[in-house]
């Protein structure tokens, strides 16, 4: 067993464009953000141009609760690069707003995983120049 | 639906060849490989390289200029069974004669400290937190795990049958290498958890192609000719950018997910073919890890949603049964060659396999091959269904 960390290592970092800054910059202020469609209110990520259910370009930003339940997950023994500190647990949250992301689950135990617990973002600012600040997601006590 | 003659009645597959693979090609670079696949294609078919005009691939360009075959039909596409319906559609449709489709790979990936780069496209949602091929199929197994009680035992299997048949194949990367026992797959080092390191693909070097004519012309030709009964592609969009969901819909078939994809592809192949599942003799499946043949097997119509782990546990996917999969060995023992040449090489087997001519693991009385690529973990899943009968 070992405790999951944020990775502290030269991992790559995102480079936000213009469709995606206003999520990074959420990211900045302690906010996950993500598109809601103001026609049909279905909730999209990651960052687009049009509703994926209605087509509508009316979408807004907003805030997330930063809860949700773990969808699904794997644990990496083999990193991708020799920068990722191992073993590192990929999730897809489900949101409770109805959208799905992709993250890392830390601060438990690497073997406290599983389907359906319920987790809250984290941010953990990266350190660079950029200053990026990634999310990742906790189990809720 | 369709009120035309059979799609594919005009084409037939006539020249298939493989280089040989191995981790490393010493001396080779990707289009001196892809060169040498094309020639051989084209020498399988009984045919000279003047003879093409109409060529595929990534080598296309190069190919066209070293054997002044120009001016040619050419189409850029690179990967697998799309570029074969493609050539098969440029024939159909009239713009060439005789299709080449080659591609090869050598050279890119021999620092092995890092994962394959095409396992690890850059993306801002999935690149920070570690994501490579291996994961993103994990996150659809492991659903797939929750959802149906799918057991690692039963992906052990599948690999272990897929490894053995490599065992037994001397064209194989890894020919000797086992045999392997399930327990064997459990018991090697977990690369990303339910995967252990020998349920995944291993990453080589080679090249493969193909070549394809009018289905009038293969008297000219010198091996008995294969055909197209039918295919078909699903794609959700760019692999390896958005979070890999088994539950992602579309609007149009919102019954359709992503953790089923290749099932509309199947439906419309074999629609077109007038076959379903029970009449494919050879299931060369892709195999880039160990869950996509559970997985395919239930998308295709081979058994039903959630049993794809008894199904693969019944005595079927070996050789000798019903539907015997990925008979050389595939991805996991005969050859990745990086992002495209695997992609094509199944549909070089079930060529091989309705022809007679594999030397291990040969299904005697092959009459239909079923051949895919991709998988759920890349958002898209490819389908071809050949056979020894023009349609």
């Amino acid at each position: 067993m070992s405790l999951l960390l944020p990775q502290s290592g030269d991992i790559p970092l995102p480079q936000p464009g213009p469709i995606s800054e206003p999520y990074w910059q959420g990211c900045r202020e302690g906010v996950l953000r993500f598109q809601r469609c103001l026609d049909c209110s279905a909730p999209t990520h990651t960052p687009a141009l049009m509703c994926a259910v209605c087509a509508s370009r009316s979408l807004v930003w907003v805030d997330s609760s930063g809860k949700g339940e773990i969808y699904s997950w794997t644990r990496v023994w083999r990193p991708v690069t020799p920068d990722f500190v191992t073993p590192y647990v990929p999730v897809i949250v489900a949101m409770e707003e109805g959208w799905f992301i992709l993250s890392n689950l830390v601060g438990c135990e690497d073997d406290a995983v599983a389907i359906g617990l319920g987790v809250e973002v984290v941010f953990h600012s990266s350190g660079g120049a950029d200053d990026i600040v990634l999310p990742y997601f906790q189990l809720v006590s | 639906m369709r009120t035309l003659g059979h799609p594919f009645r005009d084409v037939a597959i006539v020249g298939v060849y493989n280089t040989k693979q191995a981790r490393v090609l010493e001396g080779h670079d990707s289009q001196s490989i892809a060169l040498e696949a094309a020639l051989g294609a084209i020498a399988d078919a009984g045919l000279e390289p003047r003879d093409i005009d109409g060529v595929v691939g990534g080598i296309a360009s190069n190919f066209l200029y070293q054997s002044r075959i120009g001016p040619a039909w050419r189409s850029m596409s690179p990967l697998g069974i799309p570029a074969v319906i493609e050539g098969a559609m440029a024939i159909a449709c009239g713009l060439a004669n005789n299709v080449l489709i080659a591609t090869g790979e050598a050279g890119s990936y021999r620092q092995h400290a890092s994962t394959a780069p095409w396992t690890r496209p850059t993306n801002e949602f999935v690149a920070a937190y570690g994501m490579f091929t291996a994961a993103e199929f994990a996150l659809m197994a492991r659903r797939h795990m929750h959802m149906y009680g799918t057991t690692p035992e039963s992906m052990a299997h599948v690999a272990a049958t897929i490894r053995n048949n490599g065992h037994v194949n001397p064209d194989a990367v890894y020919f000797g290498r086992g045999p392997f026992t399930a327990a064997d797959v459990l018991e090697s080092r977990m690369v990303a958890d339910p995967f252990h390191l020998l349920d995944c693909a291993m990453t080589s070097e080679g090249g493969t192609a193909l070549v394809l004519t009018r289905a009038d012309r293969t008297e000219d030709t010198a091996k008995t000719p294969v055909y197209l009964l039918g295919g078909g592609t699903d794609h959700y969009g760019p692999s390896y950018q958005h979070p890999p969901v088994w539950d992602l819909g579309g609007v149009r078939r919102p019954d359709l997910i992503a953790g089923h994809v290749g099932r509309r592809a199947a439906e419309e192949a074999f629609a077109v073919a007038g076959l379903g599942p029970s009449d494919v003799d050879v299931c060369e499946f892709y195999d880039p890890f160990s869950f996509e043949l559970i997985r395919q097997f239930e998308a295709f119509g081979f058994c039903a949603e959630g049993e794809g782990g008894d199904y693969v546990m019944s005595g079927v996917i070996e050789p000798g049964g019903r539907h015997p999969i990925t008979t050389d060995g595939g991805t996991m023992s005969f050859s990745h060659g990086g992002a495209s040449v695997q992609l094509f090489q199944r549909v070089i087997r079930g060529v091989q396999q309705l022809r007679g001519e594999c030397s291990s693991a040969q299904v005697l009385t092959a009459e239909v091959a079923m051949c895919t690529g991709g998988g759920s973990g890349a958002l898209f899943t490819d389908v071809l269904l050949l056979g020894k009968e023009r349609p």
